[in-house]
């Protein structure tokens, strides 16, 4: 077992209840500094709910949970989070530099003073970077409700990188798009988190485009979760035992792996979604 | 109410002329103070509605404001209390409608609509209770920029400058708020508290704009600067300031027409407004489909 104060997020039997229902109990699960994490489950398990949990968003009902060494919220100002989301609205005039530019200081009371200060050169040095780590500087300038979706994502990236994070929590960053760009955008991330030595913890739909750069997996289930390396996480077995159903687990000859069997979400997770 | 005063007044195309001729009475000098307290108010806060979506609450609280004034009238009290009164409490009840979530700009469109109706209904109970009231009914709806005494330019004064205090000290907040909720509420922005207070800004502004473009006309200084300034730059300060710079100008280029012709100044405002706003959708329709002969940068 770890000590539980080195890990960038530790949690000993934790549960969340919404609504008065629990949507997951006895979760164990520990990320290393640095590591790269997956979050993987069916639609409705309580994936967001987790990163929720982690920025102190959600409550615990029960067990405990600590992040960078605190309670879930003390430290959020070490956390770079990307909700799970929709794209922006088209019509939404605001360039993606400023967008950016909120997460460095959007949460500051008063307006700065007008003139070039030291600091608004400072600000503006740090987007630009940021900016240009996720290779976006080509379209940053543009109206963020037109660019496409994956830029959009990655300047979102950029926003929660800004204040340079100890831990990163991407809430289905690959969503809505498509198959190269998820490539490119899980490339991207694994670079942040090896380059700038952030813990990275990223909910995924499909493991696929990340399984060659995650260094753990957590599979949330109705049960409660399982945690390890991809190989011993996403097999026939484990999935199984996690669901109570028979699952199997089927590798592609190019390494992708397919999960066949995994039960239905139940029917109220249908309305569950946003729409815009 | 004053005497109509442009007898006297004619156009004579000598700008130096015109423009004495427009201040030579305090009912003027006092209409272009309070136009331009307005102005700046209905500039700011519109921006803000526009950026937020929140036009339809906006605009259900500019009708809130009928019944609120034609009630004061009724009961012998300034029809401004009645705006004020009443647009702060309809404001006060759209933040109090259940929300979906957290996010602080969706519009709870069934509820606001119940609102919309109840307060229309309201306004013509209390103009038909006070039957001698039928020629202050049109300034209510389309506005009117006479008699406009200096008690009256205070209180606007008053108001507008703690609406842009406000936005001065939560401004950045929020366009953060606004922009991306959630992201905001993780960084510890009060997302809902902020929500609350844009809605009582935009309670007291509707409020201010209401007396003098009238209730039904609100828009034109709410809506079209802001929408016009955000067509032609994405960059936020400077839509911002162009928004305050549009509606400033509409503001003053209405009253002046309006006191050289017999119609009101809510028809000049919003036709000057509107002309603001095609010019700019224009521009910003031209500047976004390339021609075929716009040579490749060099
Ligand atoms: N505010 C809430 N009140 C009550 N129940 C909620 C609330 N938010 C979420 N839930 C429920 O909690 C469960 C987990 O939701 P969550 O959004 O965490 O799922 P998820 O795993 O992220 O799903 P998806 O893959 O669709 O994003 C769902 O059953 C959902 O209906
Ligand atoms: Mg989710």
């Amino acid at each position: 077992m770890r000590e539980a104060a080195r890990d960038a997020i530790h949690a000993r039997g934790a549960a969340v209840a919404l609504g008065g229902r629990t949507v997951w109990q006895g979760l164990d699960l520990a990320v290393g500094q640095g590591e790269f994490v997956a979050v993987l489950g069916p639609n409705g398990v309580g994936k967001s709910t987790l990163v929720k949990a982690i920025l102190g968003l959600v409550p615990l009902s029960a067990g405990a949970l600590s992040v960078l060494g605190g309670r879930p919220g003390e430290h959020n100002a070490g956390i770079g989070y990307l909700p799970q989301r929709r794209a922006f609205d088209a019509g939404l005039r605001v360039r993606g530099v400023d967008v950016v530019r909120l997460g460095l200081d959007g949460d500051r009371w008063g307006v700065p003073l007008p003139g070039r200060t030291r600091r608004r050169r400072d600000a503006d040095a740090r987007v630009a970077d940021v900016v240009n780590l996720v290779d976006a500087t080509a379209y940053a300038k543009r109206p963020i409700g037109e660019i496409s979706g994956g830029e959009q994502q990655r300047l979102l990236i950029a926003q929660a990188l800004v204040r340079r994070p100890r831990l990163l929590l991407l809430d289905e960053p690959l969503d809505s798009l498509d198959l190269p760009n998820q490539a490119a955008v899980a490339a991207l991330v694994s670079r942040i988190c090896h380059d700038e030595g952030v813990t990275v913890v990223m909910v995924a739909h499909d493991v696929n485009p990340i399984l060659p750069y995650v260094d753990d997996v957590v599979y949330l289930g109705p049960g409660g979760a399982v945690a390890g390396a991809p190989k011993q996480v996403i097999t026939s077995a484990t999935l199984t035992r996690l669901f109570g159903t028979p699952i199997e687990v089927l590798q592609a000859s190019d390494g992708r792996l397919v999960v066949v069997g995994q039960p239905e979400p139940p029917a109220y997770h249908a309305d569950r979604h946003e729409h815009p | 109410m004053v005497v109509v005063a442009d007898a006297g007044a004619r156009l004579t195309w000598n700008l130096v002329t015109d423009t004495r001729q427009l201040f030579a009475f305090h009912f003027m000098v006092n209409a272009f103070r309070a136009g331009t307290v307005v102005a700046v108010a209905a500039g700011a806060i519109g921006w803000f509605m526009v950026l937020r979506r929140q036009a339809f609450a906006g605009h259900t609280l500019a009708l809130v404001g009928f019944p609120g004034a034609a009630g004061a009238t009724w009961l012998g009290i300034g029809a401004a209390w009645g705006f004020f009164g009443f647009c702060s409490i309809a404001a006060l009840s759209i933040a109090a409608l259940p929300h979906r979530d957290a996010r602080g700009y969706s519009e709870q469109s069934a509820g606001i609509g119940v609102i919309q109706a109840f307060a229309l209904a309201c306004g013509f109970l209390f103009v038909s209770l006070y039957r001698g009231f039928l020629n202050g009914v049109n300034a209510l709806l389309f506005g009117s920029f006479l008699g406009i005494t200096d008690g009256q330019v205070l209180v606007l004064l008053v108001v507008g400058a703690v609406a842009l205090a406000v936005l001065v000290v939560a401004g950045r907040p929020l366009l953060f708020a606004s922009v991306d909720p959630g992201i905001a509420e993780a960084r510890g922005v009060p997302v809902r508290v902020l929500s609350l207070v844009f809605l009582l800004l935009l309670g007291l502004t509707v409020a201010e704009v209401s007396q003098i473009t009238g209730t039904l006309l609100v828009f034109a200084l709410l809506v079209m600067p802001a929408a016009a300034a955000q067509a032609l730059t994405a960059r936020p300060a400077s839509s911002l300031a162009l928004t305050v710079a549009i509606s400033l100008v509409v503001t003053w280029a209405g009253l002046g027409a309006a006191y050289y012709s017999p119609y009101p100044i809510g028809f000049f405002v919003t036709s000057f407004a509107f002309a603001v706003y095609a010019a700019a959708t224009a521009t910003a329709a031209v500047r976004r489909a390339p021609g075929p002969n716009i040579a490749p940068a060099p």
